[in-house]
């Protein structure tokens, strides 16, 4: 069987859930280890060693790890890679950041984003936009890989009862420092794990405006998204842009409102499983992925759809 | 300081791309081409911290067929001071790959040896997100990625990147790698002026033999096809029928 290590995200408390999904991805390659590299991150080694059809954690415990600076996490992974055939994580901003400084330490071509395994040297992932799909072999000796979250169910999260391994950190690469985070706390549903998300564009015409969206999303239980122009235009914050560069989501219920609908956008929330677009503009692209439009003001129909779902 | 910036020509964002019948990829004659959009803000940073005084020298570099040359006239006429052209046949797209890209823009910085490199932090067609990363691995330099921020500091860049969870910023020493993302600046159009002084500037002329580089892909496209095509569905005439739709037919209410 071949081993294959997936790199652990985490905020040394909690194992995000893409790590999860990229476990699914990785069993159809091999054992998974999952390497927890934190400061004071115990629990989360707990919890990774939980995750069912995890073989082995790896735990590393050193200040050097608290906020993944790539350049000392890949230093890590390479310097233990000779035990493994595929090092895979999920494609979040910590996936994207890491793995490839990872692949080209161990000059390996890493293939991102993978919405599929077809055996342990192909896989699928869309190019352009989501235009085009493609399948990519590899002719190299070990894979490594970034996969979409949306492509791949969530392992369990309990049932498993990996051992936990502690090794020694490395020597700091003293290339580069965590300075600091800026992260809105909020208490909706994570915005790629939701199973309703309510997105807001430029139709919204001001932050303040989401007011409404936030109050359809409460009743919904959703979180709350962007188009690239609402995030540009300062309505909200970056971690709230779906699309081509932004977050990938496919939730039950995409409600699409003030959102015309261009590619890249569509390229992040296409595959939901429900899509309502609410336009005002009929011609709106938005309306050719939708499973029902409704043409109209927002500033009238998303008041009227809130007031609609409301909980008796 | 100086700065490299790695440009790539590719497909127009506009362009709807289509898929060739025989699978073999994306039809990319006759279509519309244009700096990737996240190179475009690399090269307009670059020319800020240019104009701001906190760097003396932009050379951008394109590897790519000839037409590459066109996309570093527009980042010359943007501001660049002077470009380098690596010439391939290889389709940029498929056949050319980011780590053989990392290796081939290792070989450039070792040549020009700059402070700063700034380039996008993906290219629009293969949508890959690696080569900035991985020529920070091969270089062994810092990496600072998705960067919304860019201020230099005591002997280095702070760095704010646009991550999951919301902003976050970390220190790099130089020289270093900095990676882009959409916010960090709105780039400039060229002035017609400009256009005409960047006919003037030169261009280097380099292959990847003489940089010592072998580009033969590790990955093959072995088909390319059409994404499964998504139905529209119904308009729906008022929000009670939206709802009633969304609870009885579609089952997520
Ligand atoms: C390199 C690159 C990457 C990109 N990545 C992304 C990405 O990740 N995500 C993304 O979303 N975009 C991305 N874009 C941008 C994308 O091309 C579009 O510009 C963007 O999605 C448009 O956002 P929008 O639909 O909110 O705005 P618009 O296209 O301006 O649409 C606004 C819509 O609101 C409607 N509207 C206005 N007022 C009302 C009202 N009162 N009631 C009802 N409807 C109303 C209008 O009819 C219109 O359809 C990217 C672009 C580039 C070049």
């Amino acid at each position: 069987m071949a081993q294959i290590l997936v790199v652990a995200e985490h905020d040394n408390q909690t194992l995000a859930k893409a790590t999860l999904h990229a476990v699914t991805a990785a069993q159809a390659l091999g054992d998974v280890t999952l390497l927890v590299a934190g400061s004071g991150a115990g629990s989360v080694a707990e919890a990774a060693a939980a995750v069912g059809g995890v073989a082995k954690v790896v735990h590393v415990d050193d200040a050097l790890y608290e906020n993944a600076v790539a350049e000392d996490l890949a230093a890590l992974v390479v310097a233990m890679a000779d035990g493994y055939e595929g090092f895979v994580a999920g494609s979040s901003s910590f996936g994207k950041n890491v793995m490839p400084r990872i692949a080209a330490l161990l000059d390996i071509a890493q293939i991102s984003d993978i919405v599929e395994v077809l055996d342990a040297k192909r896989f699928k992932r869309f190019i352009y936009a989501g235009n085009a799909l493609a399948t990519v072999e590899t002719r190299d000796p070990k894979v490594v890989l970034t996969v979409r979250t949306t492509a791949f169910p969530a392992a369990p999260a309990e049932g498993g009862s990996a051992s936990v391994e502690t090794i020694q950190a490395l020597a700091p690469t003293d290339l580069a420092k965590f300075v600091g985070r800026d992260v809105s706390e909020s208490e909706r549903p994570d915005l790629t794990s939701a199973r309703v998300v309510v997105s807001g564009g430029r139709g919204m015409g001001s932050g303040e405006n989401f007011a409404i969206l936030e109050a359809l999303a409460d009743q919904l239980g959703a979180a709350v998204g962007a188009s690239r122009a609402a995030v540009d235009a300062g309505f909200v914050p970056n971690e709230y842009q779906v699309g081509q560069t932004g977050k990938i989501v496919a939730p039950e219920l995409y409600i699409a409102v003030g959102i015309s609908g261009a590619i890249q956008h569509l390229a992040g929330m296409k595959d939901s499983k429900v899509i309502v677009a609410i336009n005002k503009d009929e011609e709106a692209p938005i309306f050719q992925v939708a499973d029902y439009g409704l043409v109209g003001d927002l500033f009238q129909l998303v008041p009227e759809l809130t007031e609609a779902v409301k909980r008796p | 300081m100086k700065l490299l910036v790695p440009i790539k020509r590719v497909v127009d964002y506009n362009v709807r791309v289509r898929v060739k019948a025989d699978g073999s990829g994306v039809d990319t004659s006759n279509v519309k081409m244009s700096m990737n959009p996240f190179d475009e803000i690399a090269v307009e940073e670059a020319i800020r911290l240019k104009e701001k005084g906190t760097a003396s020298e932009i050379v951008a570099v394109s590897i790519g067929e000839a037409k590459a040359q066109e996309t570093l006239r527009t980042a010359m006429a943007m501001g660049a001071d002077r470009s380098i052209h690596v010439a391939t046949s290889a389709a940029t797209d498929t056949e050319l790959q980011p780590l053989e890209v990392a290796k081939l823009l290792k070989a450039v910085v070792e040549r020009e040896n700059p402070d700063l490199v700034l380039m996008g932090k993906q290219a629009i067609d293969d949508d890959s997100n690696q080569t900035a990363q991985m020529l920070a691995a091969l270089l062994g330099w810092p990496q600072g990625t998705f960067a919304s921020k860019i201020e230099p500091s005591e002997g280095g860049l702070n760095v704010t990147r646009e991550v999951d969870a919301g902003l976050e910023t970390v220190a790099l020493k130089l020289p270093a790698i900095v990676s882009v993302d959409l916010r960090l600046n709105e780039p400039r159009y060229a002035s017609l002026p400009n256009i005409m002084k960047a006919k003037k500037k030169p261009i280097d002329q380099l292959t990847p033999e003489e940089l010592g580089v072998d580009t033969a892909p590790r990955l093959t496209y072995v088909k390319v096809e059409e994404p499964p095509k998504r139905e529209a569905g119904i308009r729906v005439d008022d929000v009670p029928t939206l709802v009633e739709k969304l609870k009885s037919e579609a089952g997520v209410m």
